[in-house]
């Protein structure tokens, strides 16, 4: 178990988003976080990412309680995630992108009067990632020039760029063409071959072809929990998406 | 293999052609300057251009529009001219007391600003610089209403005599150089590119492990330091440090300054700074018109070339400057 809250909460004024979830992630699977808006899932993937606190709950990252800890302190113990709307640095280079994230490894970059021709040195492994994700062509171009689709391909290769053992990835196929899920569809397949990913996902397709286990959840509680062919012919899940107009 | 083709094709290895070419021209100018106009109107120029330097170090390399950098300005203003004419310090020493006591209020606003964000964070500065203003104006040592005048200018490290005004002026360049090139580093720094990248995205620096607060202090004590090394310049060279120099308008101005030059541009702010310092030396017969004067050029300016006087001049070069 990489990954393992007990009675997560989050309470907002009196309305609770998220309500006594239990969840576990194996190592090395994909899990995926389905269910109908409103479900609570990203105000989930914030809790776990310490980018809210939660009311009630513990968190358990590698064995290490996080519950305390702030977002950057749990990024930089390898759980990192990524956002529903991408998440890119828009005027910078696409270069300039996965090399922010690799000057993580230089500790705090507190050096204000060193050169940024410091970061030269990581030209070569930016290079090498991007490559990994079809963007050698457009390493100089501002991340605000990209089409959709490459931006979160972009934002896949900051994210690998940290190395880190957890991928949290909001809705990672959100607002693509058929070509361009596909294309984001067999690159999870393949990071996640080293890593753990937990994904929240609404095109039940890459759900069905990608995960190992999925975790439905409705009004902020976990509804059901299995792999895909449990969780589709659940009574419960049909209803729940059924009743608020989703399919 | 791949490696040598890209890291020469790829970020640019030096400062690029343009940038110096620029900087050449303004040092020219700086050099120049003085024998065009009166010294002490350009040192003047010159204290506002490094004022909106360090202040442009915050908005536009952080994205944090501070409204209360006439508190490190003016305060700097005083501990210098105090230590200069009470303690009888050199002026290198009263102007590195002042720098230092401004670094110290940057440290201690920072803490309690930088914990909001947008129209918060401004008026927490706003709200500490008008703390700082109505403590200056109580405070026996800065003289109430009457400021500390008569700042004996002295000898800088005992062979430059200041009071010669050419004398005077260089060495006011070479401050302002000194701390141009230190915030042109600062931005083209490793530290400078988290910095552009929590101004871009801060939840997504933030996720990548990079704690915000902590950059966004070091930055904001770097521009209050600078700030104060301004003010303090600007006290030996007036031999004057007054209520103006700590008052909430002279914060505003500093933000026009670097919005009418160019937000997050290297030249802009120096710009902006001789455009407004000239207008209010020129237009000083209009009396109050020119603060209506400065408010219908700030409305054209947000209106019609949001981008600044060096902004517009970079777009149309297609460059950055």
């Amino acid at each position: 178990m990489i990954l393992h809250a007990t009675g997560l909460s989050k309470e907002f004024r009196g309305f609770y988003a998220v309500q006594d979830v239990q969840l576990e992630v194996r190592r090395g699977s994909i899990h995926a976080l389905i269910g109908p808006n409103g479900a609570g899932k990203t105000t989930c993937f914030n809790l776990l990412t310490k980018f809210l606190a939660p009311t009630h709950g513990a968190i358990v990252f590698n064995g290490k309680d996080i519950t305390a800890l702030k977002p950057a302190e749990v990024a930089r113990l390898g759980m990192v995630r990524s956002f529903q709307i991408s998440a890119v640095f828009p005027h910078l280079s696409v270069l300039e992108n996965v090399r922010i994230a690799l000057q993580r490894k230089r500790g705090n970059s507190f050096d204000f009067w060193r050169s940024a021709k410091a970061l030269n040195v990581f030209n070569d492994r930016a290079m090498a990632l991007l490559d990994d994700v079809g963007l050698t062509g457009f390493v100089n171009e501002p991340a605000i020039e990209l089409p959709y689709g490459r931006k979160r391909a972009l934002e896949i290769a900051t994210t690998l760029a940290l190395d880190p053992q957890m991928l949290l990835l909001d809705e990672p196929t959100a607002g693509m063409g058929q070509e361009d899920i596909a294309r984001t569809a067999a690159l999870i397949k393949r990071v996640a071959a080293e890593r753990t990913v937990l994904m929240v996902e609404h095109n039940l397709s890459v759900v069905s072809d990608l995960s190992d286990v999925i975790t439905v959840l409705a009004r902020g509680r976990v509804l059901a929990e299995g792999d895909y062919a449990a969780v589709s012919t659940n009574p419960q899940v049909i209803e729940a998406y059924m009743g608020s107009g989703h399919g | 293999m791949r490696s040598n083709g890209a890291s020469t094709e790829l970020a640019p290895a030096r400062t690029p052609r343009h940038l110096l070419i620029a900087f050449g021209i303004m040092v020219v100018i700086g050099v120049v300057a003085p024998f065009l106009m009166y010294p002490l109107f350009a040192a003047k120029v010159l204290c506002f251009a490094l004022f909106a330097c360090a202040f442009n170090l915050l908005i536009g390399y952080t994205g944090l529009l501070s409204f209360g950098h006439a508190a490190f300005f003016g305060f700097a203003a005083y501990v210098t001219g105090h230590g200069a004419k009470v303690w009888g310090l050199p002026p290198e020493l009263a102007i590195l007391a002042g720098t230092a006591a401004a670094a110290v209020l940057g440290l201690a606003f920072g803490m309690l600003a930088i914990r909001r964000q947008g129209i918060y964070f401004a008026m927490i500065t706003l709200a500490l610089a008008q703390m700082l203003f109505f403590f200056c104006v109580q405070a026996p040592f800065t003289g109430g209403e009457d400021g500390i005048q008569g700042i004996p200018r002295g000898m800088m490290f005992g062979i430059l005599n200041l009071e010669n005004s050419l004398t005077l002026y260089f060495v006011v360049l070479g401050i302002f150089l000194a701390g141009f090139l230190l915030i042109y580093r600062t931005v083209h720094s490793p530290f400078g590119q988290v910095l552009k990248a929590i101004r871009e995205n801060e939840a997504r620096a933030t996720s990548l492990g990079y704690n915000a607060d902590q950059y966004k202090l070091i930055a904001f004590v770097l521009s209050a330091t600078l700030s104060g090394l301004a003010g303090s310049t600007k006290a030996i060279v007036f031999q004057l440090a007054s209520l103006t120099d700590v008052h909430w308008g002279m914060s505003g101005e500093v933000v026009l300054m670097t919005l009418l030059g160019g937000l997050g541009t290297t030249f802009g702010p120096v710009a902006g700074a001789a455009i407004l310092i000239s207008m209010q030396n020129y237009l000083a017969q209009l009396g109050g018109w020119v603060i209506v004067v400065q408010g219908v050029i700030f409305v054209v300016c947000v209106l019609t070339f949001r981008r600044g006087v060096i902004g517009e001049l970079a777009r149309l070069l297609k460059k950055p400057l």
